[in-house]
């Protein structure tokens, strides 16, 4: 009865409100037979009452939550995240309001199935019989409503912990899905399959390259840490099938200092920044450009920059795309260290132009 | 004898396709086989090739938007019908089963020769049917090659190419130009239209215009698009700055605009905005 994504108010369930009045009358009956034991009094004209002050208090509670939520909703939309609980404080006013209402109109619910002429708690010359039966009915409104809310606290927490799954395993399906970005798989594959015509041995090289990555994306969302080697091994896998493809309009090194190669990092951390340089700044140009790839130490960081000579950022701060690569390499970065990790993206600001990106992270 | 354009931009590829199209089809002469968008733009309208394959993802300009730009600029002329086309694309972002079938075809890379021989088989029929003055129903007109362009362009797929799909959608107020030192403040609401200029685009008010440095193709998700008409690739107007729309004999559109002199040409692409409710 949650609904965590639609803005609209949620619906009103019919088969939901009656049967919380059922279980109301339910409670009820077994007060009545309760009283009617303990004060010997008849069994059915108090089975009678005491089931229309229950069914009159519950009405007019349900009915005033509903309407209390439908107003706090109504006046500020972005309070939704408790579906049909209006709060505390409008619930007090609701019990309150709700139970003397209901009272009355239980009393003469009652009146009209007996036939007797019970004047109630209003109209009544006992003032303090009355406040009683005002109490005794508040007691057990208080308690029904506390039931019900808890129940659905126990509901919208499980539906939340619901989404929260669903949106974990999305993220790990997106992720699986950019880093084999179909575009690339059937581009370097149509290579390949021409490759195998023209030189064998240059498409096995190319196979083995391509089965490398493969098997390093797999097994990136598996481990949590590779050496900085294996992680320019991988990028390097990468380069070399990209370079297959464009040619001489993709000119990669990359520069890995031989004291740095055994620094942890995360596995493929840069393959979406490598990807993004690619797709956003040499693929557009028709020459191409360079691609740097570097690691350095300063001070007690480990910095590794993804350096293009493309397009550049433009007038649009790097509009394009979806962004999901920098977000994803944000999350690593900050699920890992914390504050103590960074990447940014600039341009590079030298006569050659293109974007540089760099991250920063904690020297192991 | 046929003659086609080849536009891919790797190199292997390209190769190959050539290669497969004269093992499939020894007649067809490949006249030109290019490596960006642009290209293959202006070899198609120097050589007015039968065919045109084009890759979709290249740098510079999509195969669609090369598409859109040949055919705009495509002479009004009986004699030079305009060149069925074929993409050729690795994944199939654009909903492209529509073409099969229709006025053009697609192929998915790698490129599978029995399907390469079903395109080949379904051109010749096309080419063959061109060939007989009186039966011109079954052969693609320039209509319906605009009407499926129209229709691939409307999917928004088309800015990926140089990842300049829109991010923000936000409409712009503000036209900020430099001049010297100072920054003129061109509210779009007096700009009459924007025209591409090479890197730049032409900001027009009546009283004068402005230089920006951005693309068009950046600057429109930014605009209004009720109330900013594109009708060129290369122009974008103010839709209530048009005075007339005149059509000519050729179907040609001609705008003219209030409080101003300049005349603007409507792209075949964008010429069915303009008619009498």
């Amino acid at each position: 009865m949650l609904t965590e994504t639609s803005s609209a108010f949620p619906p009103i369930k019919r088969r939901s409100f009656a049967a919380r009045g059922l279980r109301s009358v339910l409670i009820a009956c077994f007060v009545a037979l309760a009283i009617s034991g303990l004060y010997n009094t008849s069994p059915m004209i108090t089975l009678a009452y005491s089931t229309s002050y229950t069914l009159g208090c519950w009405f007019c509670i349900d009915a005033g939550r509903i309407l209390a939520a439908r107003w706090v909703y109504r006046n500020d939309r972005g309070n939704e995240k408790f579906g049909r609980w209006p709060g505390w404080k409008w619930m007090i006013a609701v019990v309150l309001v709700g139970t003397f209402a209901g009272a009355v109109l239980g009393n003469a619910l009652a009146n009209l199935m007996t036939g007797r002429h019970d004047p109630g708690f209003i109209g009544g010359s006992n003032f303090r019989q009355a406040l009683g039966v005002l109490m005794f009915s508040l007691i057990p409104g208080t308690l029904a409503t506390y039931f019900f809310y808890t129940k659905e606290r126990l509901a919208l927490s499980e539906a939340q912990a619901q989404t929260a799954r669903r949106h974990a395993a999305e993220t790990q399906l997106k992720l699986l899905e950019s880093q084999l970005e179909p575009h690339m798989l059937f581009n370097t594959l149509a290579n390949l399959r021409v490759l195998i015509g023209l030189d064998p041995q240059r498409a096995q090289a190319m196979l083995d390259r391509l089965i490398a990555f493969l098997r390093a994306t797999l097994e990136a969302s598996r481990s949590r840490a590779h050496p900085l080697s294996a992680e320019f091994a991988r990028i390097g896998d990468y380069l070399e099938l990209m370079k297959v493809r464009m040619g001489d309009r993709l000119q990669p090194s990359l520069e890995l200092p031989p004291e740095l190669a055994e620094q942890m990092v995360p596995p493929l951390l840069l393959q979406p920044l490598v990807e993004n340089a690619i797709k956003h700044g040499l693929e557009p140009h028709v020459n191409g450009g360079r691609l740097v790839i570097s690691a350095a130490r300063e001070g007690s960081e480990l910095v590794l920059r993804v350096r293009d000579t493309g397009a550049g950022l433009g007038v649009n701060g790097g509009a394009g795309g979806t962004h999901f690569g920098l977000k994803n390499v944000r999350e690593r970065l900050s699920t890992l260290h914390g504050n103590d990790a960074s990447l940014e993206l600039a341009e590079a600001g030298d006569d050659k132009g293109g974007v540089v990106a760099t991250v920063r992270l904690p020297m192991a | 004898m046929p003659t086609a354009l080849i536009a891919e931009d790797e190199p292997l590829l390209a190769a190959n396709l050539q290669a497969e199209l004269q093992r499939l089809w020894p007649e067809l002469q490949i006249v030109a086989s290019v490596g960006h968008g642009e290209a293959a733009v202006q070899q198609a309208l120097a050589l007015a090739p039968d065919l045109l394959f084009l890759d979709i993802r290249m740098p510079g300009m999509t195969g669609l938007e090369a598409a859109q730009a040949i055919a705009e600029d495509w002479p009004d002329d009986e004699s030079n019908p305009f060149p069925l086309i074929v993409f050729v694309t690795a994944y199939d972002q654009y909903a492209l089963q529509a073409f099969e079938r229709a006025a053009v075809d697609y192929v998915l890379k790698p490129v599978l020769p029995e399907r390469l021989a079903q395109t080949c088989t379904r051109l010749q029929a096309a080419l063959a049917q061109r060939a007989q003055p009186q039966s011109q129903a079954g052969t693609p007109s320039l209509d319906d090659v605009m009407q499926q362009l129209r229709g691939l362009v409307a999917q928004g797929g088309v800015g990926t190419a140089a990842g300049a799909a829109p991010a923000q959608q936000g409409t712009l107020k503000v036209i900020q130009a430099g001049v010297g030192n100072a920054i003129h403040m061109v509210p779009v609401d007096e700009v009459l239209y924007f025209e591409a200029a090479d890197k730049y685009v032409r900001v027009i008010t009546a009283e004068r215009e402005h230089l920006i440095r951005t693309s068009l193709r950046e600057l429109q998700p930014q605009l209004d698009a009720n109330r900013f008409w594109q009708i060129h690739r290369g122009t974008i107007v103010r839709c209530d700055a048009i005075g007339t729309a005149l059509r000519d004999e050729a179907g040609k559109v001609t705008l003219t605009l209030r409080g101003h002199g300049d005349k603007l040409t409507v792209s075949r692409m964008y010429a069915h905005l303009f008619k009498a409710m």
